[in-house]
């Protein structure tokens, strides 16, 4: 781990919304080029980065469409770079292909999600938390992505740059999954000193030419990078490849190669479980949440207590790898767990296979363009103790 | 009990090729390889050190391209060779970068993206072999199938009117647009020789045959009468109206360097513009001293 | 204490400046919380502006306003579409030049300013958004005064810092004075079409 560079911190004490938080984040953390697409609630992100860049010595370009805007952030980074683009559901829709690309290359980078309700063109400017399971499962084929997410502006800011470092570090693509709410919302944001913000270098390699295998997995799966320009004479292919990057298709080095992009996260997974938890010492249900929901169930939660319901808060940064472990673990203790969340039923799915029936699983969906009110979790609470 | 005979003749071909790739999918009579090899003599006489360059491709036979090249090279999703060229280009700009891919892949699903980059006149060289199908999945129409040509998606002759990539790319801002067949080898290689030596986007479209997708349904069915077809039927005309260019069925090939403006590139706009506001690339703090190559001053330009 | 304040009137007035002032004054200024949230989309370009604050001193959850107690109308049309979900004894801050009251406001405490002729007499019309934070400020103490001012001297440009300074005075004083001569304008649940035509003057 290294930090943050100085040119590029907007160090200081401000009150700014979630898309410029998550911009000075994905600053903070490295990236000084970035391609997209207008769509709202996102495009505030690259506004902000296309007026930041000229002075952080970087570039934003914003592309014909998304497909191009999330292949060009590849292209950013094999020439050296650290890149990211921001869009909401119809974008993130088109730009599925490219986080299959982007996986099966191992080429880290960011999407940021800005999410509004769907499907289709649904409500350009409400919130909602559809695109969770897309975040997931979106590109075709077999991969893991980690998709963290943010509850407020702070977070925008924080989980950004944790985004962008988890990115380098497993060379993947990371999923950041904001919201409408959370990006429009302006509160007190807090940037600290550069030297206080670490940062994920590149992974990149020693090898001189000829002795370095561009796929070839280092001890923790994942491969040291070279760049364009350095004469590796890389190739680079989202075909199934060899540790040398050529084509190799055949069953063997599928099941080799697949396994390995899913065991590199896997393997790392007990790392990756970010939550918060609050009010579990004596709690006999538990709300488990996400995002923006998070604020209007930890509210509910209050409510709750004040008639005597004794639950608990735990809130999921880290939605992708899933923490089955620790739901698992959970639901053995607990009456009833409550998934109140901005979509029809995505995240309690796993909630509910972890669960594996061990206490009740309180379904609380909405189809979004606004938030639950806290009654609602109330009473999905007095549903779960009854 | 065999005979070799180890001949030490180096093809001066081999340095840009990735010969442990050697030999390639292409069928017999096809002329990717032949456009290749003009690329490969027009790369090494620019005297551009191989390992400042860059090749993308997208998906198709020509697609495989980049796979052969040994510089960095890029073989990225359908039709989306060029945006990815652009950020690679745009974040390093040292780099010369090569688009090589087909006509399916870079007009069709790609169109889009050929447009903008024109009009962007990213400075990017694209190299489009157009073999008028769709070779790698079996044959299909093109955007540039000639009107009522068979292919297995037309067998009843294609009900469309076949795109004019030259002219559309010309309207669009490129600054340097051309056209060769691979049986005009020697001007091919000349043409990518003098594009490489430019700056801007560059277009060069090279005809080629596919005997066994598109020939063999349309009366060309191998490699030597498609060269002889395209003898016949060439012809030279620099700086030629594109829209006088469109390359109908049975009618005249119209070749030769078409468009030769000069326009500020992309990135030679953009510092013009931002002028004292652009910070080309601030200190970083020394990511990993120890490791890979450092990066150098990158913005000579 | 948590305060739901709303800030409505037409595209151009610098509606959502006012608000982000006070959220500034408060989340930074104060050392407190504010969350600002806004509505988007087609109705919010030309016509229609608002924005919604909720200022606390404990952490925020809820982001959005339930039944907001401070209420600022700038235009006829946000007069009209927000001052319905006005809390019963909240307070009603309007221009007293671009709105016409009328029952809705009844069982309001109405505050009003002619904050855009103050601006035109500072010279420049634009600054009534701050006039009105002045105001707000004075009438509601919904946020310290010294904050106020230093976010309106943080969230504009160094050349206009003084002359929204100036504003920000203005409205403040003429709330002061507001509230020597008239501190209970309208009682709660009994305001009188009498002092609703006075408070329209």
């Amino acid at each position: 781990m290294t930090h943050a560079n100085p040119n590029s911190v907007l160090t200081g004490t401000h009150f700014m919304n979630g898309d410029a938080a998550c911009c000075e984040g994905l600053l903070a953390a490295g990236a000084r080029f970035a391609a997209g697409y207008p769509i709202t609630p996102s495009t505030e992100v690259v506004e902000r980065f296309a007026a930041r860049t000229p002075k952080t010595g970087g570039l934003f370009i914003q592309m014909e469409d998304e497909l191009a805007a999330s292949i060009a952030i590849q292209g950013m980074v094999w020439a050296g770079e650290k890149s990211f683009t921001v869009t909401s559901g119809p974008g993130f829709s088109l730009m599925m292909e490219h986080i299959g690309y982007a996986a099966m290359t191992e080429t880290p980078c960011v999407f940021v999600d800005v999410q509004r309700g769907g499907p289709s063109t649904g409500l350009p400017t409400l919130p909602a938390q559809g695109d969770m399971m897309q975040a997931r499962f979106g590109s075709h084929g077999d991969y893991l992505t980690i998709a963290l997410v943010p509850d407020s502006p702070q977070e925008c800011f924080d989980l950004a740059v944790e985004s962008m470092n988890l990115a380098e570090r497993f060379r993947i693509p990371v999923m950041f999954m904001m919201d409408e709410c959370v990006g429009h919302m302006t509160e007190k944001v807090v940037i600290p000193p550069a030297e206080q913000i670490p940062v994920y270098p590149r992974r990149r390699t020693t090898k001189k030419p000829g002795e370095y295998l561009p796929f070839a997995p280092g001890e923790d799966l994942v491969p040291e990078m070279a760049h364009a320009g350095e004469g590796h004479g890389l190739f680079v292919t989202g075909l199934t490849h060899d540790d040398r990057g050529y084509p190799l298709m055949n069953p063997a080095q599928q099941h080799k190669l697949v396994n390995r992009l899913f065991d590199k996260i896997l393997r790392a997974a007990d790392d990756l479980v970010m939550v918060e938890e609050e009010g579990m010492e004596d709690a006999e249900a538990v709300v488990i949440c996400y995002g923006i929901t998070s604020r209007v169930a930890r509210r509910g939660i209050q409510l709750a207590r004040e008639k005597g319901h004794k639950v608990g808060l735990m809130r999921l940064k880290c939605v992708w790898p899933f923490p089955e472990k620790l739901v698992h673990g959970l639901a053995g203790r607990m009456k009833a767990i409550v998934v109140p969340e901005l979509n029809l039923g995505q995240v309690v799915l796993e909630v509910e296979r972890c669960a594996a029936g061990q206490c009740r699983v309180i379904r609380l969906p909405h189809a979004g363009g606004t938030v639950h009110k806290p009654a609602d979790i109330v009473a999905a609470i007095e549903r779960g103790m009854a | 009990m065999s005979t070799t005979v180890d001949f030490p003749i180096h093809n001066p071909v081999e340095d840009i090729l990735r010969m442990d790739r050697i030999p390639t999918i292409w069928c017999p009579g096809c002329g990717i390889g032949t456009s290749v090899n003009s690329f490969a003599y027009a790369l090494l006489s620019t005297g551009i050190e191989l390992k400042k360059v860059a090749i993308v491709s997208g998906i198709g036979c020509s697609g495989r391209v980049s796979g052969y090249t040994k510089m960095d090279s890029f073989h990225v999703t359908h039709g989306r060779a060029i945006p990815f060229a652009t950020g690679l280009k745009l974040a390093n700009p040292e780099l010369t970068v090569v688009v090589y891919s087909g006509d399916g892949d870079l007009t069709s699903i790609g169109g889009n993206h050929l447009i903008h980059a024109a009009r962007r006149n990213m400075d990017l060289l694209v190299v489009c072999v157009n073999n008028m199908i769709y070779a790698m999945t079996g044959g299909q129409a093109a955007a540039t199938t000639p009107g009522a040509a068979i292919s297995t998606t037309t067998p009843y002759g294609s009900f469309e009117p076949e795109l004019n990539i030259a002219h559309l790319v010309d309207a669009a801002g490129a600054s340097f647009v051309a056209r060769w067949t691979v049986f005009h080898v020697k001007m091919l290689e000349k043409t990518m020789k003098e594009a490489l030596s430019k700056k801007g986007f560059r277009f060069i479209e090279v005809l080629s045959p596919c005997p066994t997708l598109y020939g063999r349904r349309n009366n060309l069915a191998d490699g030597l009468a498609a060269m002889k077809d395209y003898k016949e039927r060439s012809k030279i005309r620099n700086g030629a109206p594109t829209h006088e260019t469109a390359l109908v069925q049975g009618g005249e090939i119209v070749v030769g360097k078409f468009v030769d403006r000069e326009r500020p590139d992309y990135l030679t706009l953009m510092r013009q513009q931002l002028g004292a506001n652009y910070h080309p690339l601030p200190p970083q703090p020394d990511e990993n001293p120890e490791a890979g190559v450092a990066k150098e001053d990158c913005c000579s330009c | 204490m948590l305060t739901e304040i709303r800030i409505a009137g037409f595209g151009g007035q610098g509606v959502i400046l006012s608000a982000h002032v006070l959220g500034r004054a408060a989340a930074i200024g104060q050392g407190g919380y504010a969350t600002m949230t806004q509505n988007y989309g087609p109705e919010a370009r030309g016509g229609a502006a608002s924005a919604a604050l909720v200022v606390s001193d404990e952490p925020i959850l809820y982001p959005y306003l339930t039944e907001p107690d401070i209420l600022v109308v700038m235009s006829q049309e946000a007069y009209s579409r927000f001052t319905p979900e006005l809390k019963e004894g909240g307070v009603l801050i309007v221009e007293r030049d671009l709105v016409h009251m009328d029952s809705k406001a009844l069982g309001r405490r109405v505050y009003s300013i002619p904050a855009t002729r103050i601006a035109e007499e500072l010279g420049k019309k634009m600054v009534l958004n701050v006039v009105m934070v002045g105001f707000l400020c004075a009438i509601t103490k919904a946020v310290d005064r010294e904050a106020c001012r230093e976010a309106v001297s943080d969230s504009v440009p160094s050349r206009f810092k003084e002359l929204n300074l100036n504003a920000f005075d203005r409205g403040y004083d003429y709330g002061i004075e507001l509230l020597k001569t008239n501190p209970e304008p309208t009682r709660q649940g009994s305001v009188s079409h009498v002092e609703l035509e006075s408070a329209n003057w």
